[in-house]
């Protein structure tokens, strides 16, 4: 099972040494030999994203430095139908980065330049490699920001955000990357270039842009990326409320929506949430409450005093049992410093945390939070729970040890459930993760085999030999039967040593 | 009104079966779009009714055939709207049109298209198969995005059977200030507004007067309407829902009108011998003395398309012809999605292989 897929050990290598000196041969008359890696200790680095529990030693590591040096090992590889995993920074948290043994891993690291900041049309022209927070500082000057904030902003690059249609704290307001994309260059499987989108805000045909955001690598290479970039508002003001009672503080979301009231953030975390960050970062949190809510308005000067009041007056009626706005930003940045580092705070109370990522109708939060704690008791494991309650993206934390035997599994298994309860109350298994080797047994979970069956058709008419990123995101439909089969049996698993695809 | 999946779903298997041709039509508003299409009606109306609809959820799901209006009206009485603004062209709009054309109002450019609002769809494929994708959340990676292409597909990969749609609150207050400036410089005012967090959702510009609409918060409207100045347009909410719909005097004209989508910030084209500009700029509405093959060289080298979005007399592709491979991967989806060719066939591009 899963855990096999630990295995760190060096792979017998004999079998693939050859194709990959054949590769490095051919790869080397269009790039530098520096940047071909074909040495163990070299491809090591690359052998996980963020989900470290799997590894795999890819067979050769190319990097680029410019779209016809990624043309021209595409074409190699097609030449030669060796896979390719593209990779960006490799923070993504579902193992869609995840090498192949026998496969090209292409990072797209080098090309990492903004190409054009355009204040008049509102864009910026970037390469894939470029790092999410460094178009919203190249754009500051202009008074202009890329909204989509995913917490990996500061490493995390544009192209892994494409890739995975990333979103953030601000999605509410102001959508995910799909929503803030104008066009993309892509290389295809056959090393030819193409241009998704146009210079303005649509283009004739099928909107082959939403497409390819959150496809996970899977049908083209992502080699240029034009966002778009908005204002900067004027004014950004955070309130903080504490509920004694977790329910109550989901009832206030609905009530604050209800006040026609779109905040720019919404954010809860449950009471073992608060306490990890409140004990790392300081921020000032009620150590006592079941939940908090972090609610920020943005806006003009007059518009955020105006709405953070109706905001303040709404979360006492709805039961509040204490409300605090920002005095200052330094305040404001303490607030928001906490909910950023809830992570790596959970990171610092177990040896182990293991991050879900569902979305569920908002309204469901009560039940599957309560249904959660049911499975922690079951599972034997802690959980803690952070929520961009706004547009019910809900980020359960799984504490576990991974030296203690067993305790993956069971931490897995119980990720698992919960993906699957996101889906029984009309949710989805993934809201800004995606799905990568991970979740990809949850994918039977949630589409029926007509479905999985059009995701394949759409895969083979960009990728018909299937060497882009093969095995991840969508499962075969001879996967998800033997998972169907495996499921009834509730996580007692018949052939535990065998790695399951 | 009502659920007729099955008896659709029975008509879209037979016509797969006998490889007839089938014209998607829901209110026939918006007939005159793209290229004619030969074929059986497949009438969508009488598929409609809201299915959900939960105003703090800020999601709404409706069958195709749902009245744009009667939508409207619902989102209306909990000071909501669709944060598209699709167009109603006389009236008879439904929400599957309103999506499959994917038309934005003008609001596009601050608030969304409706690819952006759209979370989810249940359709029909070419082959009758009864398929969801997305969901009813705002938030959903899983699997590759197949609802979001559906808009603007003008049906020719399905046809759209149920939509869940991202709603918003209605701004608290609305003004449009009219501004009488030349055209090229109102382009330059309204990409210098766009800069700034002026809360815009209305930029059109026309026969010497600039248009700007500012909802939001009261006190910030009020805020920017000193700002800015100008006249403030006593009709206000008419001028945009006749903007919407194009029953401005502009458009009443029996020649062929075309849509150009390009770069806001460009001057007045050679083409433009009578437009209405939009969109702050990226929209502009032309009639034009120049061939088809001038109008789209003009907008293409800007990176642009130009569309025949009223035909006027003579044959011309509705849509900017697709570069080779793009069109090459168009006809394979499209043939993945209806491997017969019959729901609307041509519409869009030539599918022929």
């Amino acid at each position: 099972m899963r855990a096999a897929l630990c295995d760190n050990r060096p792979m017998p290598d004999t079998k693939h040494s050859s194709l990959r000196e054949h590769l490095a041969q051919r790869f080397a008359q269009h790039l530098a030999t520096a940047f071909i890696l074909t040495s163990e200790e070299e491809r090591r680095p690359y052998e996980c994203d963020g989900l470290p529990a799997y590894r795999h030693l890819p067979l050769i590591v190319v990097l680029p430095a410019d779209i016809e040096q990624v043309q021209a090992v595409m074409r190699i590889c097609h030449e030669e139908q060796v896979p390719v995993v593209a990779r960006g920074a490799g923070t993504g948290l579902s193992g869609g980065a995840l090498p192949l043994e026998d496969g090209v891993l292409l990072s797209l690291a080098r090309l990492n330049r903004i190409l054009d900041i355009d204040p008049d049309n509102l864009s910026a022209r970037v390469q894939p490699g470029v790092r999410n927070l460094a178009i919203s500082e190249a754009a500051r000057p202009f008074g202009l920001y890329y909204a989509p904030d995913p917490s990996s902003q500061i490493a995390c690059t544009i192209g892994g955000n494409v890739a995975e249609n990333a979103g953030g704290v601000h999605c509410l307001k102001y959508g995910l990357t799909v929503n803030n994309l104008l066009s993309l260059e892509v290389v295809t499987v056959e090393g030819e270039r193409l241009r998704i989108g146009g210079s303005g805000l649509d283009s004739p045909g099928f909107d082959l842009l939403a497409l390819m955001t959150g496809s996970e690598g899977m049908l083209g290479i992502v080699v240029e990326v034009v966002v778009k970039l908005l204002p900067i508002p004027s004014r950004a003001q955070v309130a903080m409320a504490a509920f004694d009672d977790v329910e109550q503080a989901g009832q206030a979301v609905a009530d604050i929506i209800a006040e026609g009231i779109l905040p720019a953030g919404l954010e809860m975390m449950d009471g073992p949430a608060i306490r990890a960050a409140e004990d790392f970062v300081h921020a000032g949190y009620p150590v006592d409450a079941a939940a908090i809510l972090l609610c920020e308005v943005d806006g003009d000067n007059e518009e955020v005093s105006e709405e953070i009041a109706r905001v303040r007056q709404r979360l006492l009626d709805s039961g509040a049992s204490e409300v605090r706005t920002a005095r200052d930003d330094a305040e404001r940045a303490r607030f928001w410093a906490g909910r950023k580092a809830a992570f790596p705070a959970v990171g610092r109370i177990s040896p182990d945390y293991y991050c879900m990522d569902g979305t569920i109708p908002r309204k469901h939060l009560p039940r599957v939070l309560r249904e959660i704690a049911a499975m922690s008791d079951q599972f034997g494991l802690r959980a803690a729970n952070v929520f961009h309650a706004g547009d019910g993206n809900l980020h359960p934390l799984i504490l576990y040890n991974g030296n203690a035997p067993g305790e993956l599994e069971r931490a897995e298994a119980f990720g698992g459930r919960i993906l699957e309860l996101c889906v029984e109350v009309g949710g989805t298994i993934t809201g800004e993760h995606g799905v990568g080797l991970e979740k990809i047994d949850q994918m039977c979970a949630q589409f029926p085999p007509e479905e999985l069956e059009t995701f394949h058709a759409i895969k083979a008419a960009f990728d018909p030999l299937g060497l882009l990123n093969p095995g991840k995101a969508i499962p075969t439909l001879n996967r998800c039967a033997e998972f169907g089969a495996m499921h009834i049996r509730a996580g007692d698993l018949r052939f535990p040593h065998l790695e399951r695809f | 009104m009502g659920d007729i999946s099955q008896t659709l779903r029975q008509q879209v298997e037979e016509a797969a079966h006998s490889r007839t041709a089938l014209r998607l039509t829901g209110g026939n508003s918006k007939a005159f779009l793209g290229n004619p299409v030969e074929g059986e009606a497949l009438q969508l109306a009488a598929h409609a009714g809201v299915v959900s609809y939960e105003p703090t959820e800020l999601v709404l799901t409706a069958r195709g055939g749902t009245p744009l209006q009667e939508i409207e009206q619902l989102l209306d009485a909990h000071a909501q709207q669709l944060p598209f603004e699709p167009p109603c062209f006389g009236g008879a709009a439904t929400l599957g049109g309103a999506v499959a054309s994917g038309l934005a109002g003008p609001a596009r450019p601050w608030s969304s298209a409706p690819r952006d609002a759209l979370l989810g769809v249940r359709l029909l494929d070419g082959r009758g198969r009864l398929l969801r994708f997305g969901g009813q959340v705002m938030k959903n990676v899983a699997g590759y995005d197949v609802s979001r292409p559906m808009a603007g597909a003008h049906g020719t990969l399905g046809a759209l059977l149920e939509l869940s749609l991202k709603v918003l609150p209605k701004p608290a207050e609305n003004r449009t200030l009219v501004l009488e400036v030349e055209r090229n410089e109102a382009i330059a005012r309204m990409r210098e507004l766009c800069r700034r967090p002026v809360p815009l959702r209305g930029a059109c510009h026309h026969a010497g007067r600039l248009y700007l609409r500012l909802s939001g918060s009261r006190a910030s409207v009020r805020a920017w309407q000193q700002q800015i100045g100008g006249e403030l347009l006593a009709e206000h909410n008419t001028f945009w829902q006749r903007l919407r719909d194009q029953q401005l005097d502009f458009f009443d004209r029996p020649t062929t009108l075309w849509r150009l989508s390009l770069k806001a910030d460009v001057p007045s084209l050679a083409c433009e011998q009578d437009s209405l500009v939009d969109w702050a700029g990226a929209q502009r509405w032309v009639y034009s003395a120049h061939t088809a093959e001038q109008i789209r060289g003009e907008v293409a080298a800007l990176g642009g398309h130009a569309e025949v979005f009223r035909r006027g007399p003579g044959e011309t592709a509705a849509f900017q012809e697709l570069s080779g491979p793009l069109l090459q991967l168009h006809r394979s989806l499209k043939q993945r999605f209806d491997p017969h060719g019959i729901l609307n066939p041509g519409r869009l591009f030539d599918e022929a292989h």
